[in-house]
């Protein structure tokens, strides 16, 4: 049996909520919450960036994992905020965690599902017996420019997970992806914020994409909707997931665990994977989950995850999703707000 | 050009590596050739944990340029469960809120940035228990 051994998750503690940025911009903050489904979102400190949140959420995968950080063979980080152009991410956090020199490490990019990607390509080496044990990151640090429909829900966060074939929490019973080209939203190099379609990265992009991936991986797994305890979807937003979940013949009860948007916001590659780690909360043995994440450009990761009997013996080893979440929260304004995210012109 | 020192001083600020005496057990951080409590050349190389508490901290209201938007910015001598002694900003929390005596935790965050097109340099910080 193949699956995730360890899992963590990391998010900031500041917090910025959507009416301080709807009257900023002059918006109605009633109209915005309902339209995303949204209340506030998380903030990096000023001196958080892709590669810190990656080293939190991994330190505790490991500490769940209870594995020697020198076995884990590959590092592999999903991100659309990678703090650097050139020079990787992972190296960091592999001395930072004590893995290596001998362990194969790479940056991924795919928009928002750069972070499933690399847990895709973690599970193959493992299942393949290359390596016992591999690593897969979805974090971010995303921005949307100043007055965007984006800026009300791109926020930060990530969560780590480590594939391995002993005291396997997760098992992973089927993978499967859905890509094609679609322009739907796009950064372009040396440019700081990203451009998108508008209403084009509903239907065309975000709905075929995750309706693709989950029809296929159900069909081929010969599963239904009623044999899965809990759904996760990409959440750009809080509506996108339930109608895609919908759609697909979940109910909202098998939908809102992992369904961490609300409160969160959008933290892009590790968006569906932090969703995860929420509905790890929750999950007893033998329970079954669908995984749909979607990265623009565009493509779905498709996962059916079987909880072990494991997850008792693991959940407490690192804090659960829900204490990062409620706890310790410290709420900035717009000011503040522009200030943390370099969105105020200096002079230096 | 910071970049050389930076990479020496990887194993002290991404993962605490620290030397402990093997004659007297004194822990030296960052790591020494020779004790300075009992002279010996032997030490056994550990890992710092990453917990201690506040030993005595001022608060920077006039910083360098490169740290100007971060005042008021607490910094604390935070002494380690092993007794190691090392500086640390203290961060995600108000000013006031910093005390002697009160536990932290030391956690990885960028420390210091080269300008715009320079490196990101990454270490340890701290932050209050509880
Ligand atoms: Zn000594």
């Amino acid at each position: 049996m193949t699956g995730i051994v360890g899992y963590g998750a990391y998010l900031p503690r500041y917090r910025i909520k959507i009416e301080e940025i709807a009257s900023q911009w002059g918006k109605d903050p009633t109209t915005i919450k309902n339209g995303l489904l949204v209340h506030e979102k998380t903030v990096p400190g000023m001196d958080e960036d892709t590669i810190t949140i990656s080293v939190q959420a991994a330190k505790y995968a490991v500490q769940r994992a209870r594995i020697d950080p020198q076995e884990i063979g590959a590092v592999y980080i999903g991100s659309e905020s990678h703090p650097y152009v050139v020079k990787p991410s992972g190296t960091v956090l592999i001395d930072a965690l004590g893995i290596g020199p001998d362990v194969h490490v790479a940056d991924y990019e795919f928009a928002c599902k750069a972070g499933t990607e690399a847990v895709f390509v973690a599970y193959s080496h493992v299942k393949s017996g290359v390596m016992r044990y591999a690593m897969g990151i979805g974090a971010d640090t995303s921005q949307g420019a100043p007055g965007d429909a984006l800026e009300f829900t791109a926020s930060a966060g990530g969560s780590a997970f480590i594939i391995g074939s002993e005291k396997v929490v997760l098992e992973i019973e089927a993978t499967y992806s859905y890509t094609s080209d679609t322009a739907d939203f796009w950064r372009r190099e040396g440019r700081v914020y990203p451009e998108h379609g508008g209403r084009f990265t509903g239907e065309p992009a975000y709905f075929r994409h995750v309706l693709g991936a989950g029809r296929e991986i159900m069909e081929r797994a010969g599963l239904e909707a009623k044999d899965f305890d809990y759904a996760v979807f990409h959440m750009p937003n809080g509506k996108f997931p339930m109608k895609a979940g919908r759609t697909l013949g979940f109910e909202k009860e098998q939908i809102e665990p992992g369904w961490v948007v609300p409160w969160m916001g959008n933290t892009y590659s590790g968006s569906s994977p932090t969703g995860l780690v929420a509905i790890l909360d929750v999950a007893r043995p033998g329970e079954r989950i669908l995984l749909v994440s979607f990265g623009s450009g565009a493509g779905s990761d498709a996962f059916v995850f079987k909880v072990t009997e494991e997850i008792e013996a693991v959940r407490d080893l690192a804090p659960s999703f829900k204490s990062l979440l409620e706890e310790n929260k410290i709420y900035l304004n717009y000011g503040e707000y522009a200030k943390f995210r370099g969105k105020i012109l200096m002079n230096t | 050009m910071i970049t050389p020192r930076y990479t020496r001083e990887i194993p002290q600020r991404y993962h605490l590596e620290a030397g402990k005496c093997t004659e007297c057990n004194f822990i030296a951080f960052p790591p020494r050739l020779i004790c300075p409590e009992c002279g010996s050349r032997e030490f056994e190389q550990i890992s710092l944990s990453p917990s201690g508490k506040i030993v005595t901290y001022t608060v920077v209201c006039v910083a360098a340029e490169e740290f100007s938007t971060e005042t008021p910015l607490p910094i604390a001598i935070i002494e380690t469960d092993e007794g190691a002694r090392l500086t640390a900003q203290v961060v995600d929390c108000d000013p006031e809120e910093v005390e002697i005596g009160k536990r932290v935790r030391l956690i990885f965050r960028c420390i210091q940035k080269e300008g715009l097109a320079g490196i990101r340099q990454y270490g340890y910080k701290a932050v209050l228990e509880g």
